[in-house]
């Protein structure tokens, strides 16, 4: 008797469910009439929270703060901001790329920040024909996936990994150099191009496992010591970076940590302590935020009571370009994306005009070093040659 | 495989598993406990240990101290080492119980079947470990520098630091007390007899529930212990850092024989030097990897682990 009690009530919460969701789905789908070029909505997509959040949440405030200013200058709310929080995961990525598409009044999304939840999350945006920019994820391949939708405001690890090779034979003057990857797909990308640049100089190489999941180092930090490196290349993201260099330091090895722009967070410095940070060199396809022109490097730090971090311009320049779009009356996310495919536009870090895969236009790419000071941020070392 | 780099890196590859590996055994003095006396694994054992590696940091934040401090000198590190073990202690040991009392012990009352104590073990972990996740914010919390690595001797290019001693040492030491405590006292001698026979030591006048509550005390010290040495050694800590250490202990708990305090030792020590070779010869990417072929190479010759798995019939 209970059991056939159970499978009533089993029964009638499934109805519930599949009435629910068929409720919700008309919903969502039926107004698509907002009056003039309001009404619709521009997404972030990437890491709010999780063991990389500080970059994601940069790109999403400098994103945030175009949009504002878009409204404020119209005097209502025209343009909304939907969050999408990934925390940065391949793994939560695709499940949040679908609410995302689900709602049909995005016309562009920013994101996502990170090479390996971008393989999980672009294919779902590419079927739904939502045009992405992202403003970080730098791994090669993204771009050669055939994508309609994708759009990379900076240059590519082949820019950047050739810079931080540049950066450590020429200016580090380095004979010796260990390279050590996470196995991400940004990080891994990025030493393979750096061990192929840096060939005979590579004194060893080893590969950690990726945030969160490994916290002692001891065996990378011994072959370090050992391979008589006076540079660690290290591709990955600041977290580990950090834990790395804390753990280097503490072995008493003198060398000098240096990194692409996964690293190139004030969380590094964190997880190390200031004083063992000092001289870390990291890489960035971006300009120094100071050298952006306007008064965004005011107005950032007026609305969020922080200074502008990694690619907060860039992020607030695509989403300006995405509200040029929509200024130029592209409504869905089909014109969008043909609008994206021939703009050019100057923003405050940089002119961005796309190729058709995607790809910054080459005659725009900027590689910096950044040196980390004895306070923990990322100072302006020098601006690296195309190699 | 690089074998030339293990060769000569043999030394220090050696005391730093060491160290690691003292930290994995006193966590995994908490798995062997609890499922010595009572059949059970818990797996919220490594939010004991989390809380515990939050709670000293807590403490020396109070005195203003974060990861720029500078070191103090000796006197006050003793003394805000000891308040950062006590607290630690004190919070694991009190996780501990309250784990026990919220999550075993009514089940045990109704006599559940051991399927629900794994799943309250597991959501009890999860509760924990994500609250602090979501307080937290998922960031780091970083350790301040109370103890600056330096070399006390150097055979080779085995430099032997400090902080390496000091976590040695402790673990040795706690091993030995809690070895004792077990075997020679009465508490002991209680806890003993409940992991042997629990009816039977009911009737010789034994309070089941006040054993089973200290086996979890006893387990929660020891993991409060460990998670200060482990906020020394890696300097960081954040709300999964009890879940990727505690999967370790765990194995290290199995490799040693579960139940069995002196091979939860053995086997801690052995799984932090293992693993450092493995990292070695293969890379740093089979550390996990190895050493889970390597349990399973010594289960299937000695399925009870290696010093086999009876608390009860451990000898004095």
């Amino acid at each position: 008797m209970r059991q056939v009690l159970a499978r009533a009530i089993g029964g009638l919460a499934v109805i519930g469910l599949v009435a629910g969701a068929a409720a919700c789905n008309s919903s969502s789908s039926s107004d698509d009439s907002a009056s003039g070029n309001c009404g619709y909505k521009l997404a972030y997509f990437g890491a709010l929270t999780g063991s990389s959040a500080n970059l994601g949440v940069n790109i999403e405030q400098g994103f945030e703060l175009a949009i504002n200013q878009y409204n404020d200058k119209k005097g209502s709310t025209c343009i909304e901001v939907a969050k999408f929080d990934s925390q940065g995961e391949p793994a939560v990525a695709p499940g949040v790329a679908r609410n995302l598409v689900a709602d049909k009044k995005i016309l562009g999304i920013v994101g996502p920040p990170f090479s390996g939840e971008s393989e999980a999350a672009d294919p779902i945006f590419e079927e739904a024909g939502i045009p992405t920019i992202t403003p970080s994820a730098t791994r090669v391949s993204l771009a050669a996936n055939g994508w309609k939708t994708f759009h990379r405001a900076v240059a590519n690890d082949d820019a950047q990994g050739p810079a931080a090779a540049t950066y450590i034979k020429d200016t580090l003057k380095a004979q010796k150099v260990f390279v050590a990857d996470d196995q991400s797909a940004y990080g891994a990308g990025l030493a393979d191009i750096v061990k192929q640049k840096l060939g005979s100089a590579v004194a060893g190489t080893d590969k950690t496992e990726a945030d969160g999941k490994q916290t002692d180092f001891s065996a990378v930090v011994q072959k370090v010591v050992s391979s008589g490196a006076t540079v660690l290349f290290y591709g990955g993201y600041y977290q580990n970076a950090g834990l790395i260099r804390k753990q280097l330091t503490a072995a008493n090895w003198k060398g000098t940590l240096v990194g692409g722009d996964g690293m190139k967070d004030a969380g590094l410095a964190k997880a190390s302590g200031n004083a063992a940070a000092v001289g870390t060199i990291v890489t960035c396809p971006c300009s120094p935020p100071e050298k952006s022109g306007g008064t965004f490097v005011a107005d950032y730090k007026a609305k969020w009571n922080v200074d502008a971090g990694t690619y907060s311009d860039v992020a607030f320049d695509a989403a300006n370009l995405l509200l040029a779009g929509i200024d130029a009356g592209n409504t869905t996310p089909e014109k969008m994306n043909t609008y994206l495919s021939t703009a050019n536009y100057k923003g405050i870090a940089n002119t961005y005009k796309f190729t058709s895969t995607g790809e910054l236009d080459p005659s725009l790419i900027k590689v910096w070093a950044f040196k980390f000071d004895a306070t923990g941020n990322q100072v302006a070392d020098a601006e690296i040659p195309a190699a | 495989m690089n074998f030339s780099g293990l060769i000569q890196d043999f030394g220090p590859l050696t005391i730093t598993g060491l160290a690691q590996g003292a930290i994995i055994a006193l966590f995994a003095l908490g798995y062997t406990l609890v499922y010595g006396v009572l059949r059970l694994i818990n797996f919220a054992h490594s939010e004991v240990f989390l809380l515990g590696s939050y709670a000293c940091l807590i403490v020396w934040g109070f005195f203003g101290l974060d990861q720029n401090s500078a070191t103090p000198n000796v006197f006050s590190v003793i003394g805000l080492l000891l308040l950062g073990l006590m607290a630690a202690i004190v919070i694991s040991g009190l996780t501990a119980l309250g784990v026990e009392l919220v999550a075993y012990r009514p089940l045990r009352r109704r006599n559940a079947p051991p399927l629900a104590f794994l799943i309250t073990a597991i959501g009890a972990s999860l509760f924990i470990s994500e609250t602090v996740g979501v307080i937290t914010k998922r960031n780091i919390k970083a350790v301040p520098p109370l103890i600056r690595p330096a070399d006390v001797f150097v055979i080779g290019n085995m430099h032997v630091t400090n902080l390496q001693i000091l976590i040695i040492v402790l673990a040795l030491v706690m091993m030995f007390v809690l070895d004792r405590f077990i075997n020679r006292s009465r508490l002991g001698r209680g806890i003993r007899a409940v992991a042997q026979n629990p009816d039977s030591a009911a009737l010789m006048g034994v309070n089941k529930s006040r054993v089973i509550a200290l086996v979890f005390l006893l387990g929660g010290l020891m993991a409060g212990i460990a998670a200060v040495m482990y906020d020394l050694k890696i300097g960081v800590t954040r709300f999964d850092a009890g879940f990727l250490l505690g999967i370790e202990a765990f194995t290290a708990a199995v490799l040693g024989g579960i139940g069995n305090l002196r091979g939860a030792l053995l086997g801690g020590l052995l799984l932090g030097v293992l693993q450092n070779y493995a990292a070695s010869l293969f890379g740093t990417q089979w550390l996990h990897a190895a050493s889970f072929v390597l349990l399973v190479l010594i289960l299937l010759v000695r399925p009870t682990g290696l010093l086999g798995e009876s608390l009860g019939r451990a000898r004095a």
